[in-house]
């Protein structure tokens, strides 16, 4: 009944040709076909937003879209973060900031905001602290009152770098 | 939870998707970006034996002028709405990129889509209540072919549509320019549906009366409804406060409020009436910087 489904997607730049069960979620199958496990998945419903990777450009619910349904597209995790920044040591300036700024206790929600705060900077690298604000609404976090997880996304405004593909295809975005 | 098994299809055309959900019959799904159906398929409120996949559809994506009316296809996503810089929208019904920032966060507006929350019919949605404001037509592809509901038809109880097995929703129809609606809305918290949403036209005469109003109210009863009793109040007085609060009072004398774990039927009433307020005085607002913009020398 279940036949596989053929999928070929990119995973932070590296092309893949997977089959996947049809009800297979986008975030099962980063973290265990590709081992991609930095994406985490709380709620499974769509309502915490730990699960956030960026479908061609755009932040995403990976637990919210079936594996097959991201055929064709280019996904980003974050995993992509600290190793597009080889120069600076281990973390990405976002990455940083989270740290100096002490956006994370538990860090189960991180990678979520982290790519929630990446999409915001591509489009808008110098967002106020109410877009900020608006943005990172849309994921939870228990720990941290989210107050130090604004000022981490905005400290990041403040330091002037660019925070991945600029000009990245933007194709099949609206899906 | 992770969904049940189902058989998956991805049709490149309309009419094979129509064929597939006409081969299934009711136990088949539309799929457009899933931001309602997932949900229910992870937690196992829907065990469809197959998802019709219609993302490939491109003819569904996208705004489009079609003999006069705006063609929103049933695939343009929340997100492309609030973006769109097509100046049928932003110029002729400003209200739906306006509506469109309203719908849940950035993630889900930019998967979920019009048709999909069209079809899904819960009844605080903000596009299901535009429709009703609107008087939009829906376009529906059947195993008989095309066919048109109009939004007053459409919607026929909570998650309840017009819609037979077989019928996918292709796109919807705003029949005329409204430049001057507005929507107001109000919930416990940003991103999730509201308790109550309010939809209201004000169109002034020249000589600065109500010449034409529309109020819908969505969240309340078990579908959006309109509200007959306060658009006729409205209609030729002059646009004062106490007029608008008064066709507001109405609006919410005229519901029949839903309870539930979420609000009580009085709660929701009241937020109908100071809604309704809202959005009248926003459309008011619009109505006369339009009027002055049209007899300034």
């Amino acid at each position: 009944m279940t036949t596989p489904i053929p999928l070929e997607l990119s995973a932070n730049g590296a092309a893949h040709t997977l089959a996947v069960d049809p009800r297979r979620s986008l975030a099962d199958v980063l973290r265990r076909d590709l081992g991609l496990t930095g994406t985490t998945v709380g709620c499974e419903t769509g309502v915490c937003g730990s699960c956030t990777v960026l479908v061609n450009g755009e932040p995403v619910r990976s637990c919210l879209m079936l594996a097959a349904q991201a055929d064709g597209t280019a996904v980003e995790t974050v995993e992509s973060l600290a190793e597009n920044d080889p120069t600076s040591g281990r973390l990405n300036p976002l990455q940083r900031s989270f740290k100096e700024n002490f956006a994370l206790q538990c860090g189960f929600c991180t990678p979520g905001f982290l790519m929630l705060g990446t999409a915001l900077l591509r489009k808008e690298p110098t967002a106020d602290r109410a877009r900020i604000t608006e943005c990172v609404a849309a994921n939870l976090c228990r720990c941290t009152g989210y107050a130090a997880i604004v000022d981490a996304v905005e400290a990041a405004t403040r330091t002037g770098d660019a925070f991945g593909p600029e000009d990245q295809e933007q194709e099949g975005a609206d899906a | 939870m992770k969904p049940p098994p189902f058989a998956y299809h991805r049709p490149d055309t309309a009419e094979e998707a129509v064929q597939l959900l006409t081969e299934y019959g009711p136990d088949a799904r539309v799929l457009a970006g899933g931001q309602s159906l997932l949900p229910l398929l992870n937690r196992r409120l829907v065990r469809p034996i197959a998802l019709v996949d219609v993302a490939r559809l491109a003819a569904l994506r996208g705004t489009g002028r079609q003999d006069g009316a705006l063609r929103v296809g049933a695939l343009t996503t929340h997100a492309a709405l609030e973006r769109t810089a097509d100046p049928h929208v932003r110029d002729g019904l400003p209200v739906l990129p306006e509506t469109a920032r309203l719908i849940g966060h950035l993630p889900v507006r930019v998967r979920g889509t019009v048709g999909g929350s069209l079809a899904h019919a819960d009844p605080a949605a903000e596009w299901c209540l535009l429709a009703v404001l609107l008087d939009a037509d829906l376009d529906v592809l059947g195993p008989e072919g095309q066919r048109t509901i109009p939004a007053a038809e459409f919607f026929t109880g909570a998650h309840r549509t017009a819609l037979a097995p077989g019928d996918l929703l292709t796109g919807v129809r705003f029949p005329r320019p409204a430049a001057t609606a507005a929507v107001a809305e109000y919930g416990p918290q940003r991103g999730s549906l509201p308790l109550v949403a309010a939809g209201a036209e004000i169109v002034l005469g020249p000589d600065g009366r109500i010449a034409a109003t529309r109020i819908a109210l969505g969240g309340v009863e078990d579908r959006p409804v309109r509200s007959g009793t306060a658009e006729q109040a409205l209609l030729g007085g002059v646009p004062e406060p106490r007029l608008l609060d008064h066709a507001a009072r109405l609006a919410a004398k005229d519901l029949d409020p839903r309870a539930d774990h979420r609000a009580p039927a009085g709660y929701r009433r009241d937020l109908a009436r100071t809604l309704t307020g809202r959005t009248l005085a926003a459309s008011l607002a619009r109505s006369t910087a339009r009027l002055q913009e049209a007899t300034a020398p």
